[in-house]
């Protein structure tokens, strides 16, 4: 039977119950229509997130911060992965027998345990900062309400010897001192995340895409070496502790390169376990204390007066009765002397006699010097707290004050400063950047602050203070050449100048062509001693010849017995 | 007609099958893939305990204590280091 036949059509129906069928049909479209519309337009967005949060996952890429090493490539200081364990109190219901078990292995109280889960909170920390396997044994107890977290802890395995130069970072791994604070955002790494799909499983089967690519930190290079970075923190420590000190400084420096081959400061902490912190250990003296220098000033009077021609160096100066009355004011020398050449006065350091060439230079000539120098500006090393020390301008100096400035008094500077201003000696005569990092490309030439022939005749001047009849034999090195000079500066307190002192010695080796320089200074030596010739003269000559043997710098003088004269005793 | 429609059919079949058997072989070495990334993570984290390590081992305060004490050696006085040059 053909369809067209069909009795069905042969029935007539009323228009009216066809146009009903007709109008639901269409009124069914519309509600489908109108629904579809809902939700592939205006609900699209939360219903595709809400599909996609089935399948698809937010990971976090964690990037660790980058590693500080010596100039060698041994490792100063390295973030590893610890840690965190954590609690959601209102879970965390434990039996006594578990609080017992999780307390033995974090290494608390069980009573410091409840007491943090029985707190208010929705989370609280029980101990941050704690080694993985620990964590992993905490996770295998299965404890309700306990969780852990992944981070980060910094080590520094060669401890106080290296602490003032790197600094340290805090707990949420950034820096707070330092190295870690100066160079915190090429060492700091930027965690990223990428969305991908897992399957049930919970492996990933596809990578959608990087929201955030992460950033690993950065690795720096410093100039420090480490070896002579510990013989350099470990005689300073010998110096302070024996002379009953209260603090003290060195810094060695590579001549060639300006490069920083050891910084160490007293007293220090060891960084890798910050208890108790007082803020006298934090102090990076060589950067952030300035002192007055006293004797060690003397040389860069010597060299301006050869600089301008006044003097030569065997220019005689008389400087009986060993005192000098400028105004109200009188300057003294330690020990009386009579005639003695421009060189001589350096190597007896005597307090009159530089006095004496300083006041025939204008001030302003003067104070140019010390700018050229560097004095007065911080070395902006980019090391947080770091100072320029006090350079008055020219025009309020007084003649009393030009006259102590010669011999490093009346004007304060920082160790760091004075080891980069004794560049220009060993450099003969210029003067180039001191450096954090290691330095690949050595400066040719920086700027010229004396002649070579001056720095070369202040540099004979400065032997002769190491030798028998200067202030420092005691800084002789067995096989090279040393050149150097002595301070021994009262200390200002409240205006007035005290019986405490600041002992201190700078120099070079090896003299025919200088490789590195040592300066060290020792704060208020309390014991019998406290010239810098005796204080830190020994100090300097452990470290110059320990640094030189470690860097294989050849010998420039034939072997023989030190000649170990009682040092003469220079005007403070 | 007929057996091109058949020989299209056939061939857009094959074509489904084979991307899903590609899309399965590509998860199988994502999977992989991120395993490897994994263990990669996981070996530098080891590879920056062992820098730790030697460090840890290196460290000179302790060389120097060792030398001392226990082996005895002590740091050699001038006369007794002959320095040699390197011919040019």
């Amino acid at each position: 039977m053909k369809f067209a036949r069909s009795p069905i059509l042969v029935q007539r129906l009323s228009p009216g119950r066809s146009r009903f069928v007709v109008l639901i049909l269409l009124a069914s479209f519309v509600v489908l229509a109108g629904r579809s519309f809902h939700l592939q337009v205006l609900e699209t967005d939360f219903l595709q997130k809400k599909g996609e949060d089935r399948y698809e996952r937010v990971l976090e890429i964690s990037a660790t911060r980058g590693r500080i090493l010596d100039r060698y490539g041994d490792v100063l200081a390295i973030s590893t992965p610890v840690k965190a364990i954590w609690a959601i109190p209102e879970d965390a219901r434990l039996s006594p027998a578990q609080s017992r078990q999780l307390a033995k292995l974090l290494e608390m109280n069980v009573r410091e345990i409840n007491r943090k889960l029985a707190s208010e909170k929705d989370f609280v920390f029980l101990k941050r900062q704690i080694p993985p396997d620990v964590a992993d044994k905490i996770a295998a107890l299965g404890l309700p309400g306990i969780h852990d977290q992944r981070e980060y802890r910094r080590y520094y395995p060669s401890g106080d010897a290296t602490a003032h130069v790197l600094g340290f970072t805090g707990v949420d791994d950034t820096g707070q001192e330092g190295v870690e604070l100066a160079m915190n955002d090429l060492l700091n790494g930027k965690p990223g995340s990428r969305r991908v799909i897992k399957d049930r499983r919970g492996e990933i089967v596809e990578d959608v895409e990087s929201i955030h690519a992460p950033q690993e930190g950065r690795d720096v290079t410093l100039a420090l070496d480490a070896k002579i970075q510990y013989l350099a923190y470990s005689q300073l420590r010998k110096a302070v502790f024996e002379h009953k000190a209260k603090a003290g400084g060195v810094v060695v420096l590579d001549v060639k390169t300006g490069e920083i081959l050891a910084l160490a400061n007293m007293p220090t902490y060891n960084p890798n376990n910050r208890g108790r912190l007082v803020g006298a250990q934090l102090r990076n003296r060589a950067f952030t204390d300035t002192f007055e220098p006293g004797s060690t000033f003397k040389p860069f009077t010597a060299a301006l007066a050869l600089e301008k021609g006044r003097f030569h160096f065997n220019t005689p100066i008389d400087t009986s009765p060993g005192r000098l009355t400028i105004g109200s004011a009188t300057i003294h020398d330690a020990h009386k002397h009579e005639v003695l050449t421009l060189a001589e006065v350096v190597q007896k350091s005597s307090n009159v006699g530089v006095a004496k060439v300083a006041l025939t230079f204008a001030p302003k000539e003067m104070w140019q010097m010390f700018d050229d120098l560097g004095f007065g500006v911080p070395l902006k090393l980019g090391f947080p707290g770091e100072v320029g020390g006090r350079l008055r301008p020219a025009q309020t100096w007084r003649p009393i004050e030009q006259a102590t400035m010669s011999y490093g008094h009346g004007i304060s500077v920082t160790l760091m400063q004075l080891a980069h201003a004794y560049l220009t000696f060993a450099r003969d005569g210029d003067l180039i950047p001191v450096s954090l990092t290691r330095v690949d490309v050595p400066p040719v030439t920086g700027t010229r602050v004396y002649s070579a022939p001056t720095a070369h005749e202040v540099r004979t001047m400065l032997e002769m203070a190491v030798q028998p009849g200067g202030t420092a034999p005691r800084a002789q090195v067995p096989g090279y050449r040393v050149a150097g000079k002595t301070g021994t500066a009262r200390k200002l307190d409240g205006g007035r100048y005290t019986e405490k002192y600041v002992a201190s010695f700078i120099g070079f080796a090896p003299a025919s062509d200088p490789r590195l320089i040592v300066a060290v200074m020792v704060d208020e030596p309390s014991g019998k001693q406290y010239y810098g010739g005796e204080v830190a003269a020994p100090a300097f000559a452990e470290i110059m010849s320990g640094a030189l043997r470690a860097l294989g710098v050849p010998q420039d003088m034939p072997l023989r017995p030190l000649i170990v004269a009682e040092a003469v005793k220079e005007g403070v | 007609m007929l057996r091109t429609n058949l020989i299209l059919l056939w061939i857009a079949v094959m074509c489904a099958l084979s991307v899903v058997s590609a899309n399965h072989r590509a998860r199988k070495l994502v999977t992989e893939y991120e395993r490897e990334q994994t263990r990669m993570r996981e070996l530098d984290v080891e590879w920056g305990q062992l820098q730790l390590e030697q460090s840890t081992w290196a460290n000179h305060a302790r060389i120097e204590k060792i030398a001392r004490e226990k082996l005895g050696m002590r740091v050699p006085t001038p006369a007794q280091i002959v320095s040699l040059e390197a011919p040019r």
